[in-house]
């Protein structure tokens, strides 16, 4: 259940920004979740639910997206997706990448020229991409 | 928009933690770790409800100097730390073992901010931090995340170690972020030159540590740890 407490944290952000922009009511969330973390995207969901009601946020309608992660070398420029490197990974490699996407370093090469030292230029987790309230 | 939720749970997760205290000085090898392993046990003993954080992802070695072997974090409503020596204790070396993770600064900053959003500290007295060497993305991360984080500056009697203190003591200071105070580690003479250097800074002398050259010999026994002559004299220091 380590989904929930990224999901708590969105519902946090959504509370801090209704109470910064001084909205009356927040409407509507836009959610990504990058594919690196491979979070479960039902617990996530789930949870966000529970949370989103004992807030008593319920006028809230949240939209979560999958983001695809891409992976670039920084050594030769080669650009690849997580989903390749995901194949070769075992499934203790994977829960670590889970839990600590950044772990990845060590668990995955470049494909073209073996260098760990390659950069994730997108879907590494969960960001919010919109909110929308009313004032 | 792109806005990154877990900056704002960070706060939370750290609600019922009474006092933050990050060990950090300039360089590497100056006993930082020392000081925050075997005070964390020193704390723990004295009743205190603490927790450590390794956030060396370079060099973790918090679990070598504890002995720290076979524990791994439960899952629920984010990580729960183990506990070892009725400490809560967390590192990357449950996820990266004992390999090598080369890490650039955005993954570090990314990678700290995830272990503080996930981890479920609950009630402590005490979070002891672990710092890596430096003013670098820790640091700073730490100083921007961990609002009521204060420092505890480790140094040795070296000039070399001094002129990279002096500059952290110089950031900290115009940062308003507070600092406990000085320990001066591995003294190998009488002269107070450290404890009149500090009076420069306005910062408190907080004592000094003898080189303890069985200390080597003590690392990974716990027992042995606290029976050392570095553990005698970091309990006067703390007062205990």
């Amino acid at each position: 259940m380590h989904e929930w407490a990224l999901a708590q944290a969105v519902v946090y952000t959504a509370i801090e920004y209704q109470r910064k922009e001084k909205l009356r009511e927040i409407v509507e969330l836009e959610i990504k979740i990058g594919e690196l973390q491979q979070i479960d995207r039902e617990i996530f969901e789930f949870a966000l639910k529970e949370i989103v009601q004992l807030k008593k946020m319920t006028g809230m309608r949240v939209r979560v997206e999958k983001e695809e992660a891409i992976l670039k070398c920084r050594v030769c420029g080669y650009q690849w997706s997580f989903a390749d490197s995901m194949k070769r990974l075992s499934g203790e490699q994977a829960e670590f990448i889970h839990f600590l996407p950044e772990v990845i370093h060590i668990h995955s090469r470049c494909p073209q020229c073996k260098s760990p030292d390659f950069e994730i230029v997108k879907g590494r987790g969960v960001k919010i991409t919109a909110i929308k309230g009313i004032k | 928009m792109n806005i990154d939720p877990r900056l704002n749970i960070i706060k939370e997760r750290l609600r019922d933690v009474r006092r933050v205290v990050a060990i950090s000085g300039g360089k590497g090898g100056i006993g930082k770790s020392s000081v925050a392993s075997i005070g964390a046990l020193i704390l723990s003993k004295s009743g205190y409800r603490v927790g450590l954080l390794d956030l060396d992802f370079w060099g973790p070695s918090l679990d070598t100097i504890l002995g720290i072997e076979n524990i791994f974090p439960r899952e629920e409503k984010g990580i729960i730390p183990p506990e070892i020596f009725a400490i809560k204790f967390i590192s990357i070396i449950y996820y990266a073992g004992e390999r090598p993770l080369p890490l650039r600064g955005a993954d570090i900053s990314n990678a700290i901010v995830e272990l503080l959003a996930i981890t479920q500290w609950g009630s402590l007295d005490f979070l002891i931090i672990d710092m890596p060497p430096g003013m670098g993305d820790a640091t700073l991360d730490i100083i921007r995340l961990v609002k009521k984080v204060e420092f505890l500056i480790v140094t040795t009697q070296s000039k070399v170690v001094l002129e990279t203190v002096e500059k952290m003591l110089r950031m900290l200071k115009d940062l308003k972020v507070p600092i406990l105070g000085i320990i001066e580690n591995m003294k190998i003479t009488n002269s107070p030159f450290v404890k009149d250097w500090a009076k420069k800074f306005d910062v408190s002398f907080l004592g000094e540590i003898n080189f303890d050259k069985n200390l080597e010999t003590s690392i990974g026994n716990v027992d042995k740890l606290l029976e050392t002559n570095f553990a005698h004299s970091l309990k006067k220091i703390m007062r205990f």
